[in-house]
């Protein structure tokens, strides 16, 4: 696995290891930079937690590596292979695979429906509702899930149900690489806690690796191995949960506010 | 009403924790309360049309005779009900179709053209202009999802751009069917009290069995509420959202100009005062009637049999009993107020006992 840094600049550690390695990713929309210069890894069974404040560009990037938008410029490598992300389908069928800020549920949908959109079993030409309704009892039930019912309208449930349901629903077609963003937003200490929960235990099944999204330091330092905080764009901070802490985070963030507010002061005199 | 309200508040109000413990018996009831109220909907506009039946029924013994029911069925239903399953999945996926009255004008205009003036085979001309129906789904749907104009302006244009060329084409006066195609043509629709004479109202009720199996049974159907109940959603899901809202335009267009054929064929006359926004808004009335909600993710094609059947069943028994066609407007906007009303407000009841979790 060769690592080329065309600008000189240090690429992220890389290992055999590594299931996903991202280079240099831009993204412009028009005049807005999102991200000027990423660089990330993501090790095989390891839960990397991606923080940083609103507008860093966390969510851009996510959307990158599902394959909903394409980055301006960059690589991103599937384990060890340059792959070209075109669509979240292609996406899916590589292995890596998304639960969105906004869950993308629709409410007007059944749960097994949900959890079977656009992946749906159909015995030709149409689909097998029967099989859905099993399977999706079935996976919930594995995987601790407590819906009383799948039939009914995801409208009906809790935020952390939702939320469930859209994990479950991503690690259906056991995906390689899992991304999370803001699992936890919206959702009380205790319904945060079936999610985390859940990710310790994909975590522990060891066929997945997970990038977790969020801004809720202490929670996601629980089960993360490794911390990345990004801002304005790039990454400043790479290291392990065990080596840093909610206080340093925090501080970063802080510190990167103090600098902003201090530039629009002196413009402003 | 208020006591379809109150139970419908019944059946959400505590619902939406959905907390798992308390367990199977409590969300098995509100599944099923859900259920028989969700059913309810259709359900209003079905005891509405058996009831409006049995009156005209009892007041007019000119009601339920075959020349009659034939006319009824064929000649006033079936074109609504054909045009409404096309709204309805529009409708579901957050779209409107305004010029599919005008796909039905001309239509048929097309075919008369293709056989008088280019000698094009009878079959031939007919599946043309059944493809012009598709042509026309597919420039709304380019105008819509490609340029990004709301269907609601874009077909406005489109609308007034057929009848243009309809106006200008036949200079606004009626033509006869071509001798050539009548053999052909019964199949389609005939105003006869032969056995013909029922033919518009079985493809209507075909169309309607098929579309309402396409839109709770297959992959197309589910894709299309998904689209219309969560676009972004859909689309993070991997779903071609283009796919769909241009796939529902062309099936809008498509049945837009099957029915400009029936309405010829019917009337023995390819006239251009036929179609028009009239029967466009009869469709979307038929449709809001059986439960379709103006803003997506929801709706029924029974439900819009339904409303259509209904809308047509005022219109004929009030022509035929002698009242005034002009109060008949009248009950029609009343009961399209009635029925959206209720959908909104059974609408908002349903979310916030859904939100309350």
């Amino acid at each position: 696995m060769t690592t080329e840094t065309p600008d000189g600049q240090s690429a992220p550690a890389s290992a055999d290891g590594d299931v996903l390695r991202v280079e240099h990713i831009s993204k412009r929309y028009g005049a807005v930079t999102a991200l000027t210069d990423v660089n990330l890894h993501l090790r095989r069974g390891e839960v990397l937690g991606l923080i940083g404040d609103n507008g860093a560009g966390k969510s851009t990037l996510l959307k990158i590596l599902c394959g909903f938008q394409p980055p301006t410029s960059g690589h991103i490598f599937l384990e060890g292979q340059e792959i070209t992300l075109k669509s979240v389908d292609q996406a899916r069928s590589l292995g890596i695979d998304a639960v969105y800020q906004d869950l993308a549920l629709v409410n007007q949908l059944s749960v097994y429906h949900n959890m079977f959109l656009n992946r749906e079993r159909v015995r030709w030409p149409l689909l097998s509702n029967r099989t859905m309704r099993n399977e999706a009892k079935k996976r919930l039930d594995n995987m601790g899930i407590r819906i009383a019912n799948v039939n009914a309208e995801v409208a009906q449930l809790s935020g952390g149900q939702r939320q469930a349901i859209a994990v479950a629903r991503s690690v259906y077609s056991n995906p390689k690489i899992l991304l999370l963003d803001e699992p936890l937003a919206a959702m009380g200490v205790k319904e945060g806690a079936i999610i985390l929960d859940l990710v310790q235990e994909l975590k522990q099944s060891g066929k997945v690796s997970i990038i977790i999204i969020a801004h809720n330091y202490g929670q996601v330092l629980e089960v993360c191995d490794r911390i990345n905080l990004i801002q304005g764009g790039m990454i400043t901070l790479d290291k392990l949960s065990s080596e840093t802490s909610a206080q340093e985070l925090t501080d970063m963030v802080v510190a990167e506010y103090r600098k902003a507010l201090e530039e629009r002061q002196r413009t402003a005199s | 009403m208020s006591d379809i309200a109150e139970r419908a508040a019944d059946v959400t109000g505590p619902g939406a924790g959905g907390q798992p413990p308390a367990g199977n018996g409590f969300l098995h009831a509100l599944r099923h309360g859900t259920g028989a109220f969700l059913r309810q909907r259709e359900a209003t506009v079905f005891v509405v049309v058996v009831a409006l039946f049995i009156y005209f029924l009892v007041v007019s013994p000119n009601f339920f005779t075959h020349a009659n029911m034939a006319n009824l069925l064929s000649g006033i239903a079936a074109p609504y009900i054909i045009l409404a399953i096309g709204e309805v999945y529009l409708l579901i996926c957050g779209e409107i179709d305004l010029s599919v009255g005008f796909v039905v004008t001309l239509a048929p205009f097309l075919m008369y053209y293709l056989i008088e003036f280019y000698g094009v085979p009878s079959y031939a001309a007919i599946i043309l202009a059944l493809l012009f129906g598709l042509v026309v789904g597919w420039i709304n749907g380019f105008l819509t999802v490609t340029l990004r104009l709301p269907s609601f302006i874009a077909t406005l244009g489109t609308s007034f751009v057929l009848y243009g060329v309809v106006l200008t084409t036949s200079h606004a006066s009626p033509v006869n069917v071509p001798v050539s195609v009548e053999h052909i043509g019964k199949f389609f629709g005939n105003e006869t009290t032969s056995a013909w004479g029922w033919s518009a109202f079985i493809w209507a009720i075909l169309l309607v069995a098929i579309f309402q199996v396409v839109l709770t049974r297959t992959r197309w159907g589910l894709h299309t509420v998904a689209v219309g109940g969560n676009q972004l959603g859909a689309r993070e899901a991997g779903i071609s959202v283009a796919r769909i809202k241009y796939g529902n335009f062309m099936i809008t267009g498509l049945l837009g100009a099957l029915v400009g054929l029936q309405i010829a064929f019917y009337d023995n006359t390819i006239d251009p005062s036929a179609g028009g926004y009239n029967y466009m808004f009869y469709a979307v009335a038929a449709a809001v009637l059986g439960g379709t909600a103006m803003l997506g993710g929801s709706g029924t094609i029974i439900g819009a049999f339904l409303g259509a059947l209904l809308l047509s069943i005022l219109t004929d028994g009030f022509s035929i009993t002698g009242v005034n066609a002009n109060s008949l407007f009248i009950i029609f906007g009343g009961a399209v107020l009635i029925a959206m009303i209720a959908n909104v407000q059974l609408g908002r009841l349903r979310e916030a006992g859904g939100r309350r979790g």
